[in-house]
């Protein structure tokens, strides 16, 4: 199954002395288990562009979909046969614990109408 | 009458298909999920089932081993359900399997060779899953552990049919939509997974014995409903002491379930509680249990929790109550599990301990808590404080506040009556 993993900051990091998890050893580690199908991390929220079309008109703006103190620094797709490997993927990744994470399952292409 | 009888073994046989239902629903359902791999399809094929047996016991004879047969018939409607999908080209959401070499079926037939008494582990592990919410954990707990129908869910929890129908098919919908695994978690999440399986048992459970709303004092459908439960999982997890100690911790509140409510149906407070009417036979298996438990390696909240109730449980009365053991173990409660809930309790603790101007500083930071704004028993706490210290006025205006609060009309009736009496003291 593929889930598209969201990685946000969220102002509010954990700030207990619980063991660092490096980036590079999450990476490698999904690497190894064939689990990453690929990922980028993202320029801030200024550098964003929102794009819409109302009334067959195009409109641009200078914003992020949402106000607030959350935003999305990043993402990965990942492989997983379960959710709860996906969890375990998002859970070791540095950033569960410098923000958060959301895990939304792949909407399979032929299951459109469920 | 003797002229006419019915046909031989029917009022037997339906007691059969009763007692499998009590008794093997959990088992049925857990299996069929785990061959049919989705629980909308099991769950229907099930209810065909246990019909099929209604219809057909009193003429074949009930069978040696009822859930193998239920299991089987549900199976094999599963299977036939699969192939009709299959012919029409439908691809289903499918649970994912934790094995799928071992499928307990002889597929040509439909006949079940084996029930693990672990499937009844996968189901309410994936019932109880924290990726579904706390409210629709329960709702499927009791739907597909527990047996009882949508009807029954909605009926516990006052809400309409729809809204639960409605949850409960959410919650189902997630599992297959987000790849929720159908599986007892591996060793490393165990104890995690394991938590959230029992608050939901014990939140079944506390809905019961102090519904949040409704007028009754005590639903004992869903305290015997837990009851059930906690029994299953001590069966199924014995060396588990968590899970132990919330059986132990259940016995020991409900042993007190009918000293709670007094011959016209009224609330009375553990202080002025009957405690020769206490159920002694559960609180020794209680205590037994409880023993067990504390010996144990994974002890947690629950052990707490089970050690508080049985320091009531064994005191001669309300007046030789521990309190100090009592406070040393809401002190461990709360460093493991601060919550506002634990700090009230502690805070009460506090006040009979030592003193109830004691109890009221430990209760002041609670007062302006965001998460106990609407909770009754704080004010209430509060108000009994302020009664033992003479303060009549304030602590009339803090039970008013309780009554605001309480959805539960026998409760509201509860803090009236301690107005009352404070007003017929002046």
């Amino acid at each position: 199954m593929r889930y598209l993993m969201i990685v946000a900051v969220d102002g509010d990091p954990d700030t207990s002395d619980a063991p660092e998890t490096s980036i590079d050893d999450w990476f490698t580690q999904l690497n190894e288990r064939g689990q990453w199908v690929m990922g980028e991390r993202l320029r801030p929220p200024e550098a964003a562009t929102l794009v819409r079309v109302r009334n067959g008109e195009t409109m641009i703006t200078d914003e992020t979909f949402a106000e607030t103190k959350e935003w999305i620094a990043g993402f990965d797709i990942l492989d997983c046969a379960t959710l709860d490997d996906a969890i375990h993927v998002a859970a070791t990744h540095p950033m569960a614990r410098g923000g958060r994470i959301e895990l939304r399952p792949f909407w399979p292409i032929d299951d459109a109408k469920a | 009458m003797r002229d006419r009888p019915e046909p031989a073994g029917v009022s037997s046989a339906a007691d059969a298909v009763e007692q499998a239902y009590r008794q093997e629903w959990a088992q049925v359902v857990a299996t069929t999920i785990r061959v049919a791999r989705d629980i909308q399809i099991a769950e229907d094929c099930v209810q065909e089932a246990f019909t099929a047996a209604l219809l057909k016991w009193p003429h074949e004879g009930v069978p040696d081993r009822p859930g193998a047969w239920l299991t089987t018939v549900a199976v094999r409607n599963a299977l036939q359900v699969h192939r009709r999908n299959a012919t029409l080209t439908r691809k289903l959401p499918q649970l994912l399997p934790d094995d799928p070499g071992a499928l307990p079926v002889d597929p040509s037939s439909g006949t079940v060779f084996e029930q693990l008494p672990d499937d009844r582990l996968r189901l309410i592990f994936t019932c109880c899953h924290p990726a579904l919410a706390p409210e629709a954990r329960v709702a499927l707990t009791l739907r597909l552990v527990c047996g009882l129908t949508s009807v029954e869910v909605a009926k516990a929890f006052l809400v309409t049919q729809s809204t639960m129908q409605a949850r409960i098919t959410r919650a189902k919908k997630k599992i297959a939509d987000a790849g929720i695994a159908y599986r007892t978690p591996d060793p490393a999440e165990f104890p995690e997974r394991l938590t959230s399986v029992l608050d939901t048992v014990h939140l079944v459970f506390n809905e019961g014995y102090r519904p949040a709303s409704g007028d009754l004092l005590i639903r004992a459908d869903l305290t015997a409903r837990a009851l059930q439960t906690a029994r299953m999982l001590h069966e199924l997890l014995p060396h588990s002491a968590e899970t132990t100690a919330l059986l132990a911790l259940l016995l020991l509140i409900e042993a007190r379930r009918d000293a709670r409510v007094d011959s016209h149906g009224e609330a009375v407070d553990l202080e002025h509680q009957d405690r020769s009417r206490w159920d002694r036979a559960l609180i020794d298996e209680g205590l037994t249990l409880l023993a067990a438990a504390v010996r144990g390696d994974d002890a947690g909240k629950y052990t707490v929790m089970a050690s508080l109730a049985a320091v009531h449980d064994t005191s001669a009365g309300w007046a030789q109550t521990d309190w100090a053991h009592m406070l040393a173990l809401y002190d461990v409660l709360q460093q493991h599990w601060p919550t506002p809930v634990v700090a009230l309790a502690r805070a009460v603790a506090v006040s009979f301990a030592r003193g109830p101007d004691e109890g009221l500083a430990a209760l002041e930071p609670l007062v302006h808590d965001p998460a106990l704004t609407t909770y009754p028993y704080l004010p209430a706490a509060r108000a009994d404080m302020l009664r033992r210290l003479g303060r009549v006025d304030d602590a009339a205006a803090g039970y008013r506040e309780a009554i605001l609060l309480t959805a539960n009309a026998a409760e509201a009736r509860f803090f009236q009556g301690r107005i009352d009496d404070l007003t017929a003291r002046d």
